[in-house]
């Protein structure tokens, strides 16, 4: 059976939704079944937010992935990361960011926070926005991280990519394109 | 068989479209604003010219929607849960007068109030009104129920409410899409007195409002998405509403074929039902979503015979939204958390975008109010609330939508001075106009500060009835022309704003002042489709 639990995280207004929708249409075409829970509303003002995704080739009851379940979390924020480890299981991934976006006074030392990702035993942490911006698209950090990730999605790397191209197409080929350029970088940093 | 992906909401959205609507109404509210915007931004809702404007507020939505199904066509109305308390009189009347074309209004629910001011559930309107009721378990039943509740609608000629939830309404599924139906003609009520209430058409409408509601509970169109089905297991038996059933069967699995399981997703149900399940159990577990409900039903004052076990006694939380942890404690199911969050942790609390201009008002306003001391400051809900926060602490209040205003009326009544009001644009032609008026006529000694950012900024940005309206309206209900001051929040006017705000402040009558500045996140908006238009 074939079952990824993954958990995106980050902060209002980073762009998680547009990792979520990617995997999504990846999940439509290879025709999985498939619940991605959002977080709307309040939360998005610069506040913690998170998505739920599921994919399986069964079809999927909760909308929301229980403890102890997820198989991934995808972070586009060090700190953020680490909120969600009550739902990491024992073999999961955590693949995050290392950029921390600092809009709370009590935001703690980033040292403390790298050193406690790395407690994790499957943990990868990478400079998406530097990535981002080498590959020239500094706002397409969400997509690197999406990239590095992806060996840890059970959806062929090209699946990814068309779905890409079907999430930007409507904004033009250059839109497209960095998007891809991003995807590919993150993905080579991938330890797979 | 088209299919697609969509959040619940949407799921509603679509099927309405499907099913022939001819007119979408709505204000803005989380989990249920993507309803409207799914219908404003698709191809088919401009085809076919649904309408598909912003109302000023949910009881303007509902009557209207109402004067869509007087014409004899099928009409939706969408709000969020605290919603239905302003469109409540509109509702619950409606239910009396009955509905020619088909009439849907849907409710959405937060609870654990993830963007709400409280947790109410929305079955408890539906009850208290006679309407009939869906509750979608899952993104395809939300879709496929749209369908039914309009036929239910019209063949009981009863508006219909459609109950969801946060995590339905804000979760994506792909879903199998229907043949579209073609939209309904104009066509009158047959009966010219349907809608008009006089209490001795009332009184009749209300006896067959009754009957109808009893014949309910045998409609197939209902009855079909209630369902028992027995299992080998005697000692626990399972009732389910809405989504609690995802999160039981994502615990037990394949081994759900052992649990006698009652589903129930439409309201109202026949007695028969709950006794089939209970007649055979020694407990019963009830997972509903929400409050208990049916809980309370089932155990009655008495609260004699089997055992049952919920949110009353204990298996269950009194409040808040359930998850799959939740429901594998009260099935007796272990949970097994991962690691626990480190503390270094913090909690990032929403906040102020920054270049807002909420932001830049709040600084001037708390250095005028300065020396009057604290406790003196209402205010409303919007992204303006979030000044009751750190680092601002500069409002007092936060009640329901309009409240500001008059709640400031009200201690300006009972010796306060000053009473300040602070209330957001979208907001103000909700429900602060009519606060607005009632200070005008008795000249009470008020000032009350508009917030307009030129849009409905906390749900996202939709369209505010107020914008380039605000002046006209204020001088329109009677504010003085000299007292009716308009500033502009940025850093660089901040000693002027603080200077116009102590005048009004010591001013002994109603005064109004509008602080506007477009809200950050919509000008970025703008400019970046202008660009691209280029
Ligand atoms: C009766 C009711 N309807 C809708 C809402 C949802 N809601 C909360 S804040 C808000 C927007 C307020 O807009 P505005 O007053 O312009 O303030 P802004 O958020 O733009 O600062 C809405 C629609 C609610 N809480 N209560």
């Amino acid at each position: 059976m074939m079952k990824n639990d993954i958990i995106l995280a980050g902060v209002g207004g980073q762009g998680i939704l547009s990792i979520a929708a990617a995997i999504g249409l990846a999940a439509v075409a290879n025709d999985l079944f498939l619940k991605q829970s959002e977080v709307h509303g309040m939360s998005q003002r610069g506040g913690d937010v998170q998505s739920h995704l599921r994919l399986s080739d069964k079809p999927v009851s909760s909308d929301l992935i229980p403890y102890g379940k997820a198989d991934l979390i995808i972070s586009v924020e060090p700190m953020e990361s680490l909120r969600y480890l009550p739902w990491l299981s024992d073999k999961g991934w955590l693949v995050t960011n290392s950029n921390p976006f600092i809009n709370i006074p009590d935001y703690p030392s980033l040292d403390e926070i790298l050193k406690e990702i790395k407690k994790i035993k499957n943990h990868i942490i990478i400079d998406a926005d530097g990535i981002a911006k080498e590959a020239g698209s500094a706002r397409s950090g969400n997509m690197v991280i999406l990239g590095t990730a992806s060996p840890y999605i059970d959806m062929s790397f090209e699946s990814l990519e068309n779905a890409i191209r079907k999430l930007f197409g409507r904004k033009g080929n250059q839109m497209v394109e960095t998007n891809l350029k991003a995807l590919r970088a993150g993905r080579e940093c991938s330890v797979k | 068989m088209k299919r697609v992906l969509l959040l619940g909401d949407e799921a509603i959205a679509q099927a309405a479209l499907d099913a022939g609507l001819s007119g979408m109404y709505a204000y803005p509210g989380t989990p249920s604003t993507e309803i409207m915007e799914f219908i404003q931004s698709s191809k088919v809702g401009s085809d076919r010219n649904v309408h598909r404007e912003w109302s000023s507020n949910e009881k303007t939505a509902m009557e209207a929607a109402l004067g869509m199904s007087y014409a004899g066509k099928r009409a939706m109305v969408a709000m969020k849960h605290v919603g239905l308390n302003v469109a409540a009189d509109g509702f619950i009347n409606s239910a009396i007068t009955g509905v020619n074309g088909g009439l849907i209004i849907v409710s959405a629910d937060d609870p654990s109030m993830h963007s709400s001011q409280n947790e109410q559930d929305s079955r408890f309107y539906g009850k208290f009104a006679f309407v009939p009721c869906f509750e979608p378990s899952n993104q395809q039943e939300a879709y496929d129920m749209v369908f039914d509740a309009f036929e239910v609608s019209e063949k009981y000629m009863m508006p219909v409410l459609v109950r969801i939830t946060t995590r339905l309404a804000h979760s994506r599924a792909s879903i199998n899409l229907r043949a579209t139906l073609p939209q309904k003609k104009l066509s009158l009520p047959v009966d010219p007195l349907q809608f008009v209430l006089l209490p001795a058409i009332a009184r009749k409408k209300y006896k067959s409002l009754l009957s109808a509601y009893e014949s309910l509970r045998y409609e197939s169109l209902i009855t079909k998405y209630n369902n028992f089905k027995d299992g080998s297991k005697r000692d626990l038996g399972i009732i389910t509403c809405g989504i609690a059933y995802n999160y039981f069967l994502e615990n037990v699995g394949e081994s759900i074929s052992d649990f006698p399981v009652l589903k129930i997703s439409a309201y109202p149900f026949p007695k028969e039902l709950i006794k089939d399940i209970t007649g055979r159990c020694k407990e019963i577990l009830i997972l509903e979503e929400g409050a208990p409900v049916i809980e309370e039903a089932i155990r009655g004052i008495l609260d004699d015979g089997i055992k049952i076990r919920g949110r009353l006694d204990g298996t269950v939380p009194r409040d808040g939204e359930l998850n799959p942890a939740i429901v594998a404690k009260a099935i007796g199911l272990p949970v097994s958390y991962g690691k626990a969050v480190p503390s270094l942790v913090k909690m990032r609390p929403p906040s102020f975008c920054i270049g807002c201009g909420h932001a830049d008002m709040f600084n001037s306003l708390t250095e005028a109010i300065k020396p009057y001391g604290s406790g003196h400051v209402f205010s409303d809900i919007g992204c303006y609330t979030l000044a009751a926060l750190p680092p601002f602490n500069a409002i007092n209040s936060c009640v329901d939508m309009g409240a500001s205003v008059t709640m400031a009326i009200g201690a300006s009544d009972a010796g306060l001075f000053p009473s300040i009001a602070v209330i957001g644009d979208s907001t103000f032609t909700h429900s602060g106009m009519t606060g607005l008026l009632d200070a005008v006529v008795k000249n009470s000694p008020v000032t009350i500060i508009i917030s307009d950012n030129s849009t409905t900024g906390m749900t996202g940005g939709q369209k505010s009835q107020a914008t380039g309206r605000i002046e006209q309206i204020c001088e329109g209900i009677g504010v003085k022309r000299e007292h009716l001051r308009v500033i502009v929040p940025l850093r660089k006017n901040h000693a002027e704003n603080v200077c116009i705000l102590k005048e009004e402040f010591e001013y002994r009558g109603v005064s109004v002042v509008i602080a506007s500045r477009e809200c950050i996140q919509t000008a970025t908006k703008r400019k970046r489709s202008e660009n691209s238009n280029e």
